[in-house]
């Protein structure tokens, strides 16, 4: 069933087009990877689908409604954003920033319910023994697990990620992403990641879609998108696609002509 | 594998425990303070040149407070002054009429202060932030200059002109500010840049008044500046009151908001916040409740700026505790320096500005210095 449909999206900041006519299609339970050079509009996208900017023309639905026309707070409690780059100004204790996830369900005061709810997703992400350490005292790694709990413990049925595995070693690259897909398995949750790390998009996510110049110039399941041709054509690099024990990866040799 | 499950299940009992006892050392800090301002307040109460003892001082504003209410008419009808000439001793007077005006000021003040501070900093997401940052300050100080200076002198009778010109052009700063940030988008960085231009126009048009100022009256400026608390009086209280109960609420309504905001503009709206607005709002409030507090008092330092850092370290950032908090501590501050004010030879006083920046640069410098690890 199609969760989240992007009809035609249009946006500009000033008078630079970032995205020329985007149309995408989410299933429930799906795992789309959007990946493109960067400045391909990725991140942009992902703004527009969460209203954080408005689109100039075209839509975006939400189990058939439009997002402009829904309550912010309704919104935030379908869907989640993690930023690329998260950072807390002030110091929080893990749980503190995981409760903060709960905003959109309470009031002024937290209830026995939402505590419960994030004492589940600490558990979850295997985070409960930092629970009441400084996040600011913590690294990029475990930072980025947290935010994650907080988007989780926020109860969406779409979550977006801007370059989820950006700041982390190889071991809480796989972790992080490990974690993502096995909430959007269990939990039915769909998401949109966007993603540098080929290898990686290729790996985790159901379909791909390879934005180019705010356009879409390739989608589909990642063995159709990542071919030589393709990436040859948007990263303007010369690749060898290898698979090896099923899965598939690129391999980057030179970049070619003038970019 | 059940030994895991209730492993697991223990964990979690141990962290809701360990969050609880957090929230209660929260609650703790906010009452100890509580109890320490009323404290001070008693001993700052039986400072001066007639004795009398902290436990009379209690005894006469717990005996005082019915004698006011049953006769609110004739308060309302006459004033303070009459009210406490016929119905007090002269002890009570001394207390009610001389000796609690300027406590009270010091710890609505704080509060007012303190809490302003907590806010702005939120607003612009940044630690170093004030009440100050944003221009009001010089802003007011330019109001109070053109009424010292162009008005009638540095009369006492004319302190509610002071007042209401240095209310008036604090106002003017934060609503130039939020044109500003209308036309321009309402980010952080917009606000403090704006803020900065106007806190210099702001000065520079005081240096032109006082430079054709008349001397005596260039005097009441520099004086103004200084901040102090000696020109407190019930009627001032009253307003100061107002503006305080109606802001603070409000500000404390938007807590989770703003604690929405410290991780980000982009998080913040993807969890349903409008951050537009609540900066806005935010940053009205506590600029109406900083200029109804320094309109009266004149410029006090570095509370808003001490008071939220001393409780952002013992309580830790969340907003539902820390504006209530700062708020006190603030008070705490202000009373401590009210007192350090009076040096012995009454009934001279430092100008309880000039102390809250002696008192507040060595703590902030201590705070610096020792800074916990990821603090800043």
């Amino acid at each position: 069933m199609v969760k989240l449909k992007v009809k035609n999206v249009k946006f500009r900041y000033t008078s630079v087009p970032i995205l020329k006519d985007v149309c995408i299609e989410l299933d429930e339970s799906e795992m789309l990877g959007v990946v493109g050079p960067n400045g391909s509009g990725k991140s942009t996208l992902l703004r527009c689908i969460d209203r954080i900017l408005s689109p100039q023309e075209g839509c975006i639905l939400l189990d058939g409604q439009d997002i402009k026309k829904m309550h912010l707070i309704d919104l935030a409690k379908k869907m989640a954003y993690i930023p690329q780059s998260t950072t807390q100004v002030f110091p929080a204790t893990v749980f503190d920033t995981v409760l903060m996830g709960r905003r959109p369900h309470i009031g002024w005061r937290s209830s026995e319910e939402d505590i419960e709810k994030v004492l589940e997703t600490l558990k979850l992400l295997n985070l409960e023994d930092l629970a009441m350490s400084d996040i600011k005292s913590l690294s990029g790694g475990q930072q980025q697990k947290i935010f994650i709990a907080c988007a989780l413990a926020q109860e969406p049925d779409v979550l977006l990620l801007d370059e989820p595995t950006s700041n982390l070693d190889i071991r809480h690259q796989l972790e992080v992403l490990d974690i993502i897909k096995s909430i959007v398995v269990e939990k039915g949750i769909s998401a949109i990641m966007a993603i540098h790390d080929l290898n990686l998009a290729a790996r985790y996510t159901d379909r791909v879609i390879m934005m180019n110049g705010g356009h879409i110039y390739a989608a589909g399941v990642p063995s159709a998108v990542f071919t030589p041709e393709n990436i040859n054509h948007a990263y303007g690099v010369e690749v060898e696609v290898i698979n090896h024990n099923g899965r598939l990866y690129v391999l980057p040799i030179r970049p070619v002509g003038k970019m | 594998m059940p030994e895991l499950k209730i492993n697991g299940r223990e964990k979690s009992a141990e962290i809701k425990a360990e969050y609880k006892k957090f929230i209660g050392r929260k609650i703790l800090f906010i009452s100890s303070t509580f109890i320490l301002i009323i404290f001070i307040a008693g001993i700052a109460a039986t400072l001066g040149p007639y004795q009398i003892s902290v436990i009379e001082v209690y005894s006469i504003v717990w005996h005082g407070i019915p004698k006011i209410l049953q006769n609110l008419d004739f308060i309302l009808s006459h004033s303070f002054k009459d009210f406490s000439l016929t119905y007090f001793t002269k002890e009570e007077s001394i207390i009610w009429f001389l000796r609690l005006p300027p406590i009270v000021m010091a710890i609505l003040a704080g509060v007012g202060l303190g809490i302003a501070g907590t806010t702005m900093q939120g607003v612009v997401r940044n630690p170093l932030a004030s009440p100050y940052t944003l221009g009001i300050a010089s802003a007011a100080g330019f109001g109070a200059a053109l009424a010292i200076i162009l008005g009638a002198g540095f009369a006492t009778g004319q302190n509610i002109i002071i007042a209401a010109n240095a209310f008036f052009f604090a106002l003017c700063s934060s609503f130039i500010i939020y044109g500003i940030s209308r036309y321009k988008g309402v980010s952080p960085e917009t606000m403090i840049l704006a803020g900065i231009a106007l806190m210099y126009l702001f000065s520079a048009m005081t240096g032109v008044l006082q430079f054709f100022g008349e001397e005596k009256a260039v005097v009441g400026v520099v004086y103004w500046m200084f901040g102090s608390l000696a020109g407190a009086t019930w009627d001032k209280l009253f307003v100061m009151f107002i503006v305080l109960i109606i802001c603070i609420p409000l500000i404390m309504l938007k807590s989770w908001d703003l604690n929405t905001l410290s991780t980000g503009d982009e998080r913040a709206k993807s969890l349903g916040v409008n951050v537009n607005r609540t900066r806005v709002v935010c940053f009205m409030l506590a600029s109406l409740v900083t200029a109804g507090v320094i309109c009266f008092t004149g410029t006090i330092g570095f509370i808003g700026l001490v008071a939220p850092h001393m409780c952002r370290m013992i309580i830790g950032g969340d907003n539902r505790y820390l504006i209530p908090a700062s708020g006190l501590f603030g008070a705490v501050v202000l009373l401590s320096a009210s007192i350090l004010a009076r040096p012995p030879i009454a009934p001279s006083f430092i100008p309880v500005g000039l102390v809250t920046a002696f008192l507040g640069v060595p703590m902030f410098l201590y705070l610096i210095l020792r800074k916990r690890k990821g603090y800043w």
